[in-house]
């Protein structure tokens, strides 16, 4: 039998949004659980953050969080519900149940990758996965790299490599012109943007930023040597060690749907309060909308607030919210993927790297269950978490139903539970 | 291809015994329409394990699993390879003398019909399987058994049956079923001159009076561990479990996929058609494997499913004509033998259908049998 | 602050604190972690725990996640598995 922890509100996501919540949660005077399977809070965004290293903001929100009496459960993934209002988590290898009366759910977002010719070969990475290896210790000295990816992130990722004494050759952005810039000149509004932006740009001022420019094929032997990038109307060839693309961000929607929280358009529905339409589970950050940082925080510190019973004190917090959810449409409508990145996908091309099931193969299929026990695609480890929107963009696909375990658990874990008959 | 208008048999199911059906009834000749309501395979083939294996509770269970083994052996060179199709023996365990006695009575069984069996001692049991747990009695060791990939198997079987001439139409689901025709759920109308409803756990929503439930399963894949089993295990209390009458049992099952995967089962409950995952269920079923195998709570599991049996009340699948309407032939109600039996029924019930000496004795399959 | 002694395919080497398995391989000069289904090299892409390419085996426990470990002294990694 898994050990139970009791608390009034878990948060699981220790990003920015998850510290939010819990920050505020238990200043209000809630008892606090934080789930996160990093060990360390700080979710992607602050990875790497700690004394004197890191953003102001970060370490003043990672500051609050140990100022408070949140408890940070970490090296922790949500496994499973215990089907009774609480979660099967597993923690090094051990079960436990979490039971909570609140849960708020902050279980942030991934990157969309987008399969093209050679996107297999080592040292192909996501641009928040370069990021992350940066901030996990990798030394890029001296290394060649190109990003060729979209979306804000590769302003701040080309600033910390050439930062860090990287090669970098060129920053690819595969949004159109016209759809950059109009998106920069509707920043008035958000100055704060405009001036993070300025400095990071003036990081790399050796390299390029290109627009309207993306890779259409890597090629190596046994990793990535060069890349060939296109403009849409000319093809050429850059020298690479490192190849970064990735294409904006996807919600982590796997959690709520388990939950059987309703969602629209790849948003968790949610209320003024960020409550989802299940009792008594809140829902703040990506989940509800790709809307970056500042939008996490403020739908943190509200869903914070609501579960430990402050709901009058959102107000504040509502006007901005609504003027971020602009900025965040805003910035989905200039960073959409281009239609051309559809197009770079060949029959051989591997569409489901846990199984190596290629393009050619889910042809005939016309739906993402009858592609899984037809090709196995999306039947690996990562339980369809890369190539589920990847065929969605592709093929229109649906994911499929959510199931537990939740992440790759043992065995061991997935048989533990807390209590014997209570029914399903 | 086939007249769509009037084809001469209308199959309701692509699953794997409505392609063996269609592939049988196509090759005496016969015009053969398949309609599958969502995807071939896409139903309880899809949701099942593919151990193919002789089971030997009454002499007519025998007698269909043997002989539809028999020809999935002879398939084994021509099916395509993402049928996965492979001979994997199987271990029934004995875990005390008790169970050992019934193991050589098996034993006997299969000798005296000529299927190869031998009688393992515990520590040759140990020898096969290392990581079963120390101071199981013994095993029966069933070395004609294999193993195949349930969805693949169906869809080969559908494209022999297409070769042969028959049509299959997908996405389409049937609501009635009548006298020479069946009614679609777009309100298409298919005349014909015979129907045979292999809709699985379906078969009871389109003929009425059918005595066929859903008895739903839990099943478990873990990630790669190539040689943790060898064998395809189960424990010889499945047995037991498939005809208690408690609301549900578990049942320690194991069988090592071509991949390296582990995939483990089994559970057993009537919920109706509720394909939620029963977490204590699940838990019960994972926890009864590590009685056998304890270091498999170690390994990583990577999803978890369930799915339809469709269970008839003695056991035995209804394969032959519905009286009640004329022209009506049934193949459904194999509940966990669906994937083994599926050549055997298809075959049998071609040949009755044409009128042909049938391979077996068809009598103890007869669905009027059991007619309320 | 010290680094930490690791054992990557039979060689000890030392990594930087605070670094993860994936970073103390890729420092070390090795890109391909796995080998895949159809046997090509693979290393990590999202460096965040989602899309398991960066597996490999630490002590003696396959199918881990190099970018979601933090090295700790004596910790055995085999790669290519």
């Amino acid at each position: 039998m898994a050990e139970t922890l009791k608390t009034e509100v878990t948060v699981v996501g220790a990003g920015p949004a998850g510290i939010a919540a819990a920050c505020r949660a238990a200043e209000s005077g809630a008892r606090v659980l934080l789930l996160d399977e990093n060990p360390r809070a700080g979710g992607q965004i602050w990875r790497g953050t700690r004394c004197g290293r890191g953003p102001a903001g970060a370490r003043r929100w990672l500051a609050r969080l140990s100022d408070s009496s949140a408890r940070l459960v970490d090296t922790t993934a949500v496994v499973d519900t215990d089907g009774d209002g609480g979660l099967l988590v597993e923690r090094r290898g051990e079960a436990l149940v979490v039971e909570g009366e609140r849960l708020i759910v902050a279980s942030g977002a991934r990157e969309l990758f987008l399969p093209f010719p050679g996107w297999t070969l080592p040292n192909v990475l996501g641009v928040g996965g370069g990021q992350a290896l940066l901030k996990s210790g990798v030394s890029f000295r001296g290394r060649k790299i190109v990003i060729a990816g979209s979306g804000p992130l590769l302003l701040p990722v080309a600033a910390a490599l050439a930062t860090s004494g990287a090669h970098l050759r060129l920053v690819a952005e595969q949004a159109p012109a016209h759809r950059v810039h109009g998106f920069a000149l509707s920043c008035w509004r958000y100055p704060g943007k405009l001036i993070e932006a300025t400095r990071y740009r003036a990081a790399f001022l050796a390299t390029a930023y290109r627009t309207g420019v993306w890779a259409v094929a890597a090629r190596g032997d046994d990793r990535v040597e060069e890349v060939v990038l296109t403009d849409g109307h000319r093809s050429w060839t850059e020298p690479c060690d490192y190849l970064l693309a990735s294409y904006g961000l996807v919600p982590n929607l796997e959690l709520p749907r388990l939950l059987g929280c309703a969602v629209d358009n790849d948003r968790v529905t949610v209320d003024d309060h960020q409550l989802t339409t299940v009792d008594d589970v809140y829902c703040a950050g990506e989940p509800t909308g790709i809307g970056g940082l500042e939008l996490a925080l403020v739908e943190g510190e509200i869903a914070g607030l609501a579960a430990a019973g402050r709901d009058r004190e959102e107000t504040a917090l509502a006007g901005r919210r609504r003027r971020l959810e602009r900025f965040a449409a805003a910035l989905a409508h200039a960073f959409a993927p281009r239609q051309e990145l559809a197009e770079r996908v060949e029959v051989d091309t591997t569409i489901c790297r846990c199984e190596d099931v290629a393009w050619k193969q889910l042809h005939p299929a016309g739906s993402f269950r009858q592609a899984k026990l037809a090709t196995r695609v999306g039947m690996g480890p990562c339980q369809g978490r890369v190539c589920g929107p990847a065929l969605a963009l592709l093929r229109g696909w649906e994911a499929d139903r959510v199931r537990p375990p939740l992440r790759v658990s043992t065995l061991g874990v997935l048989a533990s539970r807390s209590k014997g008959p209570a029914g399903h | 291809m086939t007249r769509r208008s009037h084809p001469d048999v209308v199959v309701v199911g692509g699953g794997i015994v409505g392609a063996a059906c269609a592939w049988y009834l196509a090759a005496e000749g016969l015009a053969v329409l398949v309609l599958d309501a969502g995807f071939p395979g896409g139903g309880a083939t899809g949701a099942g394990m593919g151990h193919l294996v002789v089971m030997d509770e009454t002499e007519a269970q025998f007698a269909l699993t043997s002989y539809s083994l028999e020809l999935w052996t002879a398939l084994a060179n021509e099916l395509s390879a993402d049928c996965q199709d492979e001979p994997r023996s199987t271990l029934w365990i004995a875990a005390d003398e008790e169970e050992l006695a019934l193991v050589e009575a098996k034993a006997e069984f299969y000798h005296r019909r000529g299927v190869a069996a031998e009688v393992l001692s515990s520590s040759e049991l140990a020898g096969e399987e290392p990581e079963l747990r120390p101071g199981l009695a013994g095993a029966l060791h069933v070395p004609g058994d294999r193993v195949i990939y349930p969805p693949a198997a169906a869809r080969w079987l559908l494209d022999r049956a297409v070769e042969k001439g028959a049509a299959v139409q997908t996405d389409c689901r049937v609501e009635e079923i009548g006298s020479g025709w069946v009614r679609t759920a777009r309100g298409e109308k298919i005349s014909c001159d015979l129907v045979v409803n292999a809709a699985g756990p379906e078969a009871p929503r389109l003929t009425s009076g059918l005595p066929v439930e859903p008895r739903k399963g839990h099943l478990a894949i873990t990630e790669r561990y190539p040689e943790f089993c060898r064998h395809q295990l189960v424990e010889l209390g499945y047995l037991k479990s498939t005809h208690t009458e408690a609301a549900d049992s578990v049942a320690f099952n194991i069988q090592p996929r071509a991949t390296g995967q582990q995939l483990i089962g089994s559970s057993r409950e009537l919920v109706g058609w509720d394909l939620s995952i029963n977490r204590r269920l699940l838990a019960a079923m994972i926890r009864r494997a590590f009685d056998y195998l304890p270091r498999l709570a170690e390994l990583q599991v990577i999803r978890v499913w369930t799915g339809f049996r469709p269970a008839t009340p003695d056991g035995l699948p209804l394969i032959g004509p519905w009286p009640a309407i004329d022209g009506l032939w049934i193949a459904a109600g194999h509940e966990g033998l669906g994937i083994t039996m599926a050549l055997g029924t298809g075959r049998l019930l071609a040949e009755c259908m044409v009128g042909r000496q049938p391979s077996l004795d068809p009598a103890p399959y007869e669905p009027a049998r059991l007619e309320s | 602050m010290t680094r930490i002694p690791i054992v990557i395919d039979g060689r000890t080497v030392e990594a930087e604190p605070e670094t993860t398995v994936a970073a103390a391989l890729l420092n070390d000069g090795i890109w391909g972690f796995r080998s895949s289904v159809e046997s090509e090299p693979r290393g990590p892409v999202c460096a965040m725990g989602i899309c398991f390419e960066c597996r490999v085996t630490i002590d003696g426990i396959p199918h881990r996640r190099a970018c979601m470990e933090l090295c700790r002294p004596g910790m055995e990694i085999e790669t290519g598995g």
